[in-house]
């Protein structure tokens, strides 16, 4: 039973270095800081819309409006925030407050988070597109300055990963109040009959995945140096599939903000990988959703196996 | 005198038109052990959901320690006042070790440490409840089986951190515990009201309330209907308490026909995980009735039944379900589309449903079941609940089904409603239909040829139609000690 668990619990960080094996193989020049840095610096959006994620299926919901959000944060800072700062950090601000919203009236009105997310996507690139129609817009200074950052010896994707996973490790898995949030999603009655709100621990896994939300969009401008409100639409899949291939469950308030992060790096490295296979990029989303299949198969087994011992 | 621990006065709760609670009086002095028993839809969980805050009472007056309680009363007011309960379902997170539902129980638990103050606090009480448990506070609760999981909520319901602890609710806490586990519970309970703590005790093992307990209240119809000293009752007299005076069951078996003994067998199974003992035999033209306490295994043997798993059915079957809306009704289909789904293929030409023969199906059945609309295509949702409950009794007795599983069926439905029903019943079981009658109800016995009670699961007695009395079904329904 332990070694089973432990298995499953190593399925993300197993497939990761089969992607990554696979990749130096198909193409040794990788092997370098370089080569590195290339291919994972995109790991960085995408790692931080999965924890955002997250944090709303920890609560058995689903956000199906993190993509066009995180495009929206690009919009915003790509104009506001590099014209006048003050309101731009309002304008991101009101962006998170806004997650938060949706969490109460999802709670409050007991709608089905996928409805009101899906509706919420739309405005989220309304809004975008108004704020700029084209593309176009230019990341900050310091925000470019960030995201090229050189780190001596090891790539800053990879520092990154660790830093992301290992604070929000400690934030949900180790700490009090993170209990209360998990708990909520393994059985909001027993936590409203301990006294706890559903209506605050919903709200505040919500903001938080906001933060997370414009923490993604900053750097994901960072990278591109110029917006669009449509760059960031796929996130909304990569997300979701992040966190199951990290090896969280859509119901039940089970996570992994470690296996998110690397589901997150197995994700872009596929990309990557897919490329240097010269896949035509047509087929590259149906092999990344053949890997996500494989992996989620694997587990099944792995848990088929658990349940007739 | 001793102190109050908790003081009930006119508690009154309504749901719709039922009542589940009709004006409880009730005195738990401190270190006192209060057994609580009574049938099922007697009010005490109701009574328990009151205590604990998750409902708030229509009208009365709580007192917690001799303060009446002025202000909201809710599940984080009655925690900081010292009230746990253990509920029949468990109320433990199950992707939450051990320790961390512990904390979930406490909010001091927190900052620099409070894991390892969470797991001393849990394994403690642990040790001093259920010594040598074998439960490690690291354990997810998903990966426990059920009786470790009894274990970790009793003992967590029994740790102490900086709210006092002053009543502990324990509702059927031995119902997944062992021989020797439920007796170091026992034994525990008599340790900690001796330090003060007030205990409510609620089990179908009268055995366990007779021996645990100082006092015993029983409930019925939402009242306490009698409140003793433990030592005044014996078991006879506790299911004599529980039973009323004056039902005339009888009335109505004497107007049933003798079903004929020789008439074919249709239905022959025995409840799931019982290697052995009674088996459940239904004949043509007979009533069953299933009875006994809530949850000990008549919905599970009706869906084993109908699923035919271990069990040799000679007939077409149907099922009317007791929960109406998640079940039974399509919500967003006519009355009429609701009544006929089970017949389908009966009017079914060339692949094709024919509308005419449809309606014709659903106007039958509106003037046979009385069904009150001025037309069968408006949405079933039009109906109240009672006629509702009468389109599916339509859907089941308009199809080809010689055998109708009936699971609690009439369950908030009128009482005119239900006459017409039952009168329905006996109609069709004179006509050679046989029906399985789950039924929480004791009244509706009456209509039954012959009774099954259940308990833990299987079956612990039959009862033909001239001997069905509310005493012989209540003392069948508890037991008294575990098996």
């Amino acid at each position: 039973m332990i070694n089973r668990r432990l298995l499953r619990a190593a399925l993300p960080f197993l497939s990761l270095a089969i992607v990554l094996a696979a990749t130096f193989y198909v193409q040794p020049r990788t092997m370098s800081y370089f080569g590195l840095n290339l291919m994972l610096q995109y790991a960085i959006p995408i790692a931080l819309a999965t924890i955002a994620q997250m944090f709303i299926i920890t609560v058995n919901d689903l956000d199906l409006s993190i993509g066009p959000f995180v495009g929206l944060v690009g919009c915003i800072s790509a104009t506001l925030l590099l014209n006048n700062p003050l309101l731009g950090i309002l304008a991101l601000l009101a962006c998170v407050v806004a997650y938060g919203l949706v969490g109460a009236l999802i709670h409050i009105r007991n709608l089905p988070s996928i409805v009101v997310t899906l509706g919420m996507s739309f405005v989220w690139l309304g809004i975008a597109v108004l704020i700029l129609p084209s593309p176009g817009g230019k990341a900050p200074v310091w925000l470019k300055a960030i995201m090229s950052f050189q780190m001596p010896w090891v790539p800053l994707p990879i520092i990154a990963a660790i830093l992301i996973g290992g604070i929000v490790h400690v934030a949900l898995m180790t700490s009090s109040l993170g209990v209360i949030g998990r708990g909520a999603g393994g059985n909001p009655k027993a936590l409203q009959r301990a006294g706890w709100s559903m209506l605050k621990t919903k709200v505040t896994m919500f903001t938080i995945a906001g933060f997370f939300g414009v923490l993604a969009g900053l750097s994901l401008l960072g990278l591109t140096t110029s917006a669009d409100a449509h760059v960031a639409d796929r996130y909304t899949l990569y997300s979701i599939a992040g966190v199951i291939l990290g090896g969280g469950e859509f119901i039940g308030g089970r996570v992994s903000p470690l296996g998110s992060v690397v589901g997150a790096l197995t994700l872009a490295l596929a990309g990557a990988f897919l490329i240097f296979l010269k896949i035509s990029p047509d087929w590259q989303i149906g092999a990344q959703g053949a890997i996500l299949i494989i992996v989620l198969a694997m587990r099944a087994l792995i848990s088929s196996g658990e349940a007739r011992r | 005198m001793t102190l109050e621990a908790i003081r009930l006065d006119g508690v009154e709760k309504s749901f719709g038109a039922v009542r589940a609670l009709a004006g409880v009086d009730l005195v738990v002095s401190a270190g006192e052990c209060l057994g609580l028993v009574g049938h099922n839809g007697a009010g005490k969980s109701t009574l328990m959901h009151v205590l604990t805050g998750t409902l708030s009472p229509d009208k009365g007056h709580l007192a917690v320690a001799g303060e009446t309680i002025s202000g909201e009363w809710s599940a984080a007011a009655s925690q900081s006042a010292g009230i746990r309960c253990v509920f029949q379902e468990l109320s433990l997170c199950p992707n939450l070790s051990v320790a961390e539902n512990a904390r979930i129980m406490h909010k001091p638990l927190k900052g620099f440490g409070w894991k390892k103050r969470a797991r001393d606090l849990i394994r403690t009480k642990l040790d001093e409840i259920f010594p040598g448990h074998g439960i490690d506070p690291d354990d997810e609760i998903a990966d426990l089986p059920i009786g470790k999981r009894q274990m970790a909520e009793i003992a967590r319901a029994f740790t102490v951190m900086s709210d006092p602890l002053r009543l502990v609710i324990l509702d059927e806490p031995t119902s997944s515990l062992d021989a020797v586990t439920a007796e170091q519970l026992l034994a525990y309970i008599g340790k900690e009201t001796a330090k003060g703590t007030a205990v409510i005790l609620i089990s179908h093992l009268l055995g366990e309330i007779l021996s645990a307990s100082d006092r015993i209240v029983v409930m019925k119809d939402g009242k306490s209907v009698a409140e003793r000293p433990a030592s005044d009752f014996d078991r006879t007299s506790l299911v004599a308490a529980m039973g009323s005076e004056g039902h005339g069951g009888t009335s109505h078996s004497a107007t049933l026909q003798t079903v004929n003994h020789t008439s074919p067998i249709l239905v022959k199974a025995r409840p799931d995980g019982m290697a052995t003992g009674p088996e459940l035999i239904v004949r043509q033209g007979e009533v069953i009735g299933l009875a006994g306490l809530a949850g000990h295994g008549q919905t599970r043997t009706l869906l084993q039944i109908f699923s035919r798993d271990h069990a040799s059915v000679d007939a077409p079957m149907s099922f009317i379900a007791g929960d109406r809306q998640s079940d039974g009704v399509f919500n967003l289909w006519s009355i009429a589309q609701n009544v006929t789904i089970r017949s389908l293929k009966a009017f079914t030409r060339f692949g094709l449903i024919d509308p005419a023969s449809e309606a014709r199906m659903a106007d039958e059945w509106k003037s046979r079941m009385s069904i009150r609309t001025p037309d069968m295509d408006n949405n079933i949702l039009t109906l109240s609940g009672g006629n509702q409950q009468k389109a599916l009794f339509a859907r089941a007795l308009a199809s080809d089904a010689t055998v109708i599983l009936m699971d609690d069926p009439m369950r908030g439905v009128d009482i005119g409603t239900k006459l017409e029903v039952y009168d329905m019943i006996r109609t069709e079981a004179a006509n050679g239909r046989s029906f399985i009658w789950y039924t929480t109800e004791f009244d509706e016995l009456a209509y039954c040829d012959r009774v099954y009670v259940f308990r833990n699961g299987g079956i612990s007695d039959e009862i033909t139609a001239g001997s069905i009395s509310e005493e012989r079904i209540l003392q069948a329904s508890f037991a008294e000690t575990a098996a």
